[in-house]
């Protein structure tokens, strides 16, 4: 059976990882190959390199990390922040990147979407959303991290991007982003009873009940948490062990 | 240039990037070299050829003869151990519904797409396509399985899947919503529809394997 996936994500700026890292054993916690080869060694399903790098001269660093882990690290790599153009698509699959996240880019030109999915393959390309709610059981979604109201339903926008060719979903519940209250479940679960595509959950996540509440109530195919890995709070070996006695299916 | 016979040549058409499967290659490869390489002179004079691929298949014939390598991927199908990974594996066959083209025809059979109507999974849920994470793989005997656990789990991602022909090409089977053939292999050629490349420490032993194999 497919096992449902954990997947850490870095926030990367001009090389560096942004969030502290509380690993006991780490040479330099802020550097992103070293933590990745440590999710990796921990089983982590994937890793996903967000770059915020907000300066556009440092931008290129990220191509140097993601080569370098592409040699070390044997498992996907998902690498967002800054695309907009299939160019920069192209460039980061060329550094060895497995997937590519696009956000505020496709919102503003969806054409992207189907541009870059059409020339390197949908099982390339991911979405992330950023959702807010609006009403009970509404969300939006939103750009610029939740400032902007695009006014696009969330639920539309997903089955517009899985028209457009996206081979996955990234769904970030901005009223949970950094809260520790876990997933949306009801927006997880509206966007992933929408689409045919994985959707993996972010946002929120707190302890690791809630890594399973995003699979079980949410019924997402993938789970993404930062702080909680990063602090050394949990490993990923740990939650799968937990996912795993609530009866999910994990690789262990 | 390199002593022939101490390479391992990964076949380039241009389709996507094959820096994964190169560097993973070369953490395995001993004293063996490893060359990404679109010519087929390379691709004659290597030990050994991985023929990986991505992306649709009618784009991956298409590029494939437009670079002329076709002659030299079905020359090494014939007298050198040869691996094929992903759609690597699918083009191996006779033809693909995907954009209905003929494959390389080395193996009879079929390239089909995951049944809709039977994407379900046992909880009742509608099954995601693409088939996209870890699965488990139960073997059926073969060299390249060594070291490896029947039913461990591999990184797969893909919409398509093979349907030999003949079901003793069949050494790997895989379910998602149906058993279907996620690895297949006849003499000196082994295919697998998964990315070892990216399945951790079995994905890399089964690239070890590749590298020692002696078919």
């Amino acid at each position: 059976m497919l096992a449902k996936r954990i997947i850490p994500c870095l926030d990367v700026t001009a090389g560096r990882v942004v969030k502290g890292t509380n690993f006991v054993d780490l040479r330099d916690a802020g550097d992103p190959i070293e933590i990745a080869r440590r999710y990796d060694e921990q089983g982590a399903d994937e890793v996903t390199f967000l770059d915020i790098t907000a300066s556009s001269d440092q931008r290129d660093i990220i191509l140097h990390i993601v080569e370098a882990c592409a040699e070390q690290v044997f498992i996907p790599l998902t690498v967002g922040g800054g695309v907009r153009k299939v160019e920069d698509v192209r460039r980061l699959l060329n550094a060895g990147a497995d997937k590519v996240s696009m956000n505020t880019a496709a919102v503003q030109n969806p054409d992207l979407v189907f541009d870059a999915s059409s020339k390197v393959g949908s099982q390339c390309i991911v979405v992330a959303i950023d959702a807010k709610q609006v009403a009970p059981g509404q969300w939006h979604v939103f750009t610029h991290g939740g400032r902007n109201d695009t006014g696009l339903a969330a639920v539309d926008w997903a089955k517009k991007v899985e028209m457009l060719g996206a081979g996955e979903i990234l769904l970030t519940s901005m009223d949970r982003d950094g809260t520790k209250n876990g997933f949306d479940l009801a927006l997880t679960r509206a966007v992933s009873d929408a689409v045919k595509i994985p959707v993996i959950a972010s946002g929120g996540v707190g302890n690791l009940q809630h890594l399973a509440d995003g699979v079980t109530e949410g019924r997402a195919d993938a789970v993404l948490a930062a702080s909680i890995f990063h602090f050394g709070e949990y490993t990923v070996r740990q939650a799968k062990e937990y996912m795993a006695s609530r009866g999910i299916e994990v690789r262990l | 240039m390199t002593a022939a016979g101490k390479t391992i040549a990964v076949i380039d058409y241009g389709m996507g990037n094959l820096r994964s499967v190169s560097k993973a290659l070369e953490h395995v490869a001993g004293d063996k070299q490893v060359i990404v390489t679109a010519d087929p002179a390379v691709v004659a004079a290597a030990e050994r050829v991985v023929f990986p691929g991505q992306g649709a298949m009618p784009d991956c014939m298409r590029e494939l003869d437009a670079r002329g390598l076709r002659a030299a991927v079905l020359q090494a199908a014939k007298d050198k151990p040869f691996l094929g990974i992903c759609i690597g594996q699918q083009m191996l066959f006779a033809h693909s519904d995907e954009g209905n083209v003929p494959g390389l025809g080395i193996f009879p059979g079929e390239v089909k797409r995951f049944p809709e109507d039977k994407m379900l999974g046992a909880d009742g849920l509608r099954l995601k396509v693409p088939h996209m994470g870890w699965n488990e793989v139960e073997q059926k005997p073969h060299a390249m399985w060594a070291g490896i656990a029947d039913g461990a789990r591999f990184y797969f991602v893909h919409s398509y899947c093979v349907q030999p022909a003949d079901p003793a090409l069949t050494t790997g089977v895989c379910e998602y919503g149906i058993p279907f053939t996620c690895a297949v292999g006849r003499d000196n050629i082994f295919a697998v529809q998964f990315h070892p490349e990216k399945s951790a420490r079995d994905g890399l032993q089964l690239l070890k394997n590749f590298v020692e194999w002696r078919p």
